[in-house]
């Protein structure tokens, strides 16, 4: 067996068959993602970001690139580690930050958190505090396009982790029997909250979970915006053209512990500096010119710094109102 | 009028409500072709075909948080689990998930999905199949929890249920579906969260509901013959409860009987008990009876079965306590 730990061969995708908008596009979203994680650290240090809070550090690329192969009006189904996700199918920073911060502006009006940030106008159907439990939310949202004949798509992010959950084995099978238009993006990120990969499956390669079930499955550097983009676009066209799922495996390596207060002090220290070594940020930086990178990167840290004002300066929900909003329960 | 059994008012509500709006859709085992254990979605296939009535595999934790999902981009499922027995399987969906997602978002979205099953002891069908569940879903928050004694109840508030746009548990009982009663040939809708008083009194009031009510009732009638007058109150819909009835017609007769067929302890009947007490002790001349399911597993033996609920003759001598 290959060992997993050890940080897998880029893309063999050679050409640069990604035009220069969506690399834009993806970068704003791996360096606002990182900027936004590194500064809910912060805030979390300083106790205004309260119970759980997982960082996608360091698996940037996966929602971005797969976010940019589909539309505003596609679906997404997020995970506990969903800042990522959330941010980019199109989230607004402050309304992010704010419900983070848990005040009254934020998407949630305070009543979600990190673990249950969704936004609507995008089209995110949410994060989610149960392991797995997206998987089959997200496959019933390909079942209801389907019932409702349009030609929408789902993307469902999940982890290694829910892939040894029944849901996933249930839910795959469904959207193959159905052939429904959903995504099932596998984020193997080597660690099941402390379990490695290879003391929770019996295959670690976890793509070949999907010809069990009649779905093709492909491996991937997750690590690789633009090999993600490219291998979620082949998946979304298959789902449009009727054709039904696809599991994508990417493979990438979480920069840290599992929740913001967990060190991560079992993790295979050689394989995270190889993984490190490829940071999602800098391998796309280095395909973007560097007029570009300057912008998107002083655009988006004037709109975290703003979203950390908006949120700060947000009012905290009314207990009296959210009595109320209860009373007749 | 027309006289319906309860399963085919079930199955009058699903044709309304599929003709009416293209966005309701049914799924569960077995459900399409052969119409479901006890043909309530007969002849749903043939009309709306394969897209809105879909046979799913055995996998009821995904199937019904495909309902979820369905339901959340705006569709209105209605999800068949065949017995309530099964709903173990789906609990994280049900109360993780379906249950607090309009919460959660901060009401950005919404899940307007019907969960039907059926539940109750009767026909030997023992410890995993009989099993009254209610009292798990009316204690969560975020969820409805509905459950008809007549045809003229099942389809009106199936139809309620449909148009909800909360998640709604709707627990139907094995030995009411041959059960006949009226039905009028125009569209109602019973409203959900309105309790119904069967039969009026002015002794003392026994609170029930879904098949236990027939019993009730049969109870009511006997014991009107010895001159008392009970009123029955049908709760239909648990969660939101009908207080305002309930306190009703307690303040008039001072003396309330709740009798269900789930385990006694932790069962509805202590909540609604509990709520008497702070609510209308002053109006109450004695304490309040419960009459209930044995807190056992129900056995397959068909006369060890009907020792474990409520029979008419434990409910007349329950009453008889009270007065």
């Amino acid at each position: 067996m290959a060992n997993q730990s050890s940080a897998p061969k880029g893309a063999a995708t050679g050409e640069a068959a990604v035009d220069e908008k969506i690399l834009r596009e993806m970068y704003r979203n791996v360096y606002a993602t990182r900027q936004f994680e590194l500064t809910c650290v912060t805030l979390y240090r300083q106790g205004l970001i309260r119970g759980y809070f997982h960082p996608y550090l360091g698996e940037e690329a996966i929602a971005a690139g797969a976010c940019a192969a589909i539309g505003r009006d596609d679906y997404i189904v997020s995970t506990h580690r969903g800042h990522g996700h959330c941010i980019s199918k199109g989230a607004d920073l402050k309304l992010m930050m704010a419900e983070i911060v848990g005040r009254a502006t934020g998407y949630c009006k305070g009543r979600g958190g990190s673990m249950h940030i969704s936004s609507k106008l995008d089209n995110n159907l949410g994060a989610n505090g149960i392991v797995g439990a997206g998987i089959p939310i997200a496959t019933g949202a390909g079942l209801g396009i389907r019932v409702k004949g349009s030609r929408q798509v789902v993307i469902a992010f999940f982890s290694d982790g829910a892939s040894n959950n029944g849901v996933f084995a249930e839910s795959i099978n469904l959207a193959s029997v159905f052939q429904l238009p959903v995504i099932y993006m596998l984020e193997n990120n080597h660690y099941a909250v402390s379990t490695p990969v290879e003391c929770s499956a019996g295959d670690c390669n976890l793509a070949n979970r999907g010809p069990a079930y009649g779905v093709p499955g492909v491996c991937i550097d997750g690590n690789d915006a633009e090999e993600v983009y490219l291998t979620t676009k082949q998946a979304v066209e298959r789902a449009r053209r009727g054709e039904g799922p696809t599991l994508i495996e990417a493979k990438t390596y979480r920069h840290g512990g599992h929740h913001v207060n967990d060190p991560g002090l079992y993790m295979d220290q050689e394989a995270l500096a190889s993984w490190k070594a490829r940071d999602p940020v800098n391998l796309l930086r280095a395909k973007i010119n560097d007029v570009s990178v300057k912008q998107i990167e002083a655009k988006v840290d004037a709109e975290v710094a703003e979203a950390v004002e908006f949120a700060k300066n947000s009012p905290e929900p009314s207990v009296e109102e959210f009595l109320a909003s209860i009373a007749d329960d | 009028m027309a006289e319906l059994k309860y399963r085919e008012a079930l199955n009058r509500a699903l044709f309304e409500e599929m003709r009416r709006d293209p966005l309701v859709f049914v799924m569960g085992e077995g459900i399409a072709e052969r119409g479901g254990s006890y043909k309530v979605t007969e002849g749903l296939l043939k009309e709306f075909g394969p897209n809105r009535v879909i046979d799913t595999p055995i996998a009821e934790a995904s199937f019904t948080g495909a309902g979820v999902g369905a339901a959340l981009i705006g569709t209105r499922p209605v999800v068949e689990i065949l017995f309530v027995d099964f709903t173990t399987l789906i609990l994280d969906q049900i109360i993780n998930q379906a249950a607090k997602y309009e919460f959660m978002s901060g009401g950005q979205g919404k899940v307007p999905m019907v969960l039907r099953t059926q539940g109750g002891a009767g026909n030997g069908l023992a410890g995993q199949h009989s099993q009254s569940l209610e009292a798990l879903f009316y204690h969560i928050p975020g969820l409805k929890v509905v459950m008809p004694s007549t045809p003229y109840d099942a389809l009106g508030l199936l139809k309620a249920a449909i148009r909800d746009d909360h998640p709604v548990i709707f627990i139907e009982h094995k030995l009411l579906y041959m059960t006949k009663g009226e039905v009028p040939a125009e569209e109602y809708v019973v409203s959900l969260g309105q309790a119904d008083i069967k039969k009026p009194g002015e002794d003392v009031t026994v609170i029930t509901y879904s098949y236990m009510t027939l019993k009730c009732l049969e109870a009511a009638h006997a014991l009107e013959k010895e001159g008392i007058r009970a009123e029955v109150v049908d709760l239909r819909t648990l969660s939101p409860l009908d207080k305002k009835t309930l306190l009703e017609s307690v303040s008039k007769t001072g003396r309330a009987v709740i009798v269900h067929e789930a385990c006694k302890r932790g069962g509805v009947g202590a909540d609604i008990a509990a709520m008497l007490m702070e609510e209308a002790y002053d109006e109450l001349d004695g304490p309040v009876l419960r009459i209930c399911g044995k807190n056992t597993t129900i056995p397959y033996n068909l006369e060890l079965e009907k020792a474990c609920v409520p029979s008419v003759a434990e409910i007349i001598a329950g009453v008889r306590t009270v007065l």
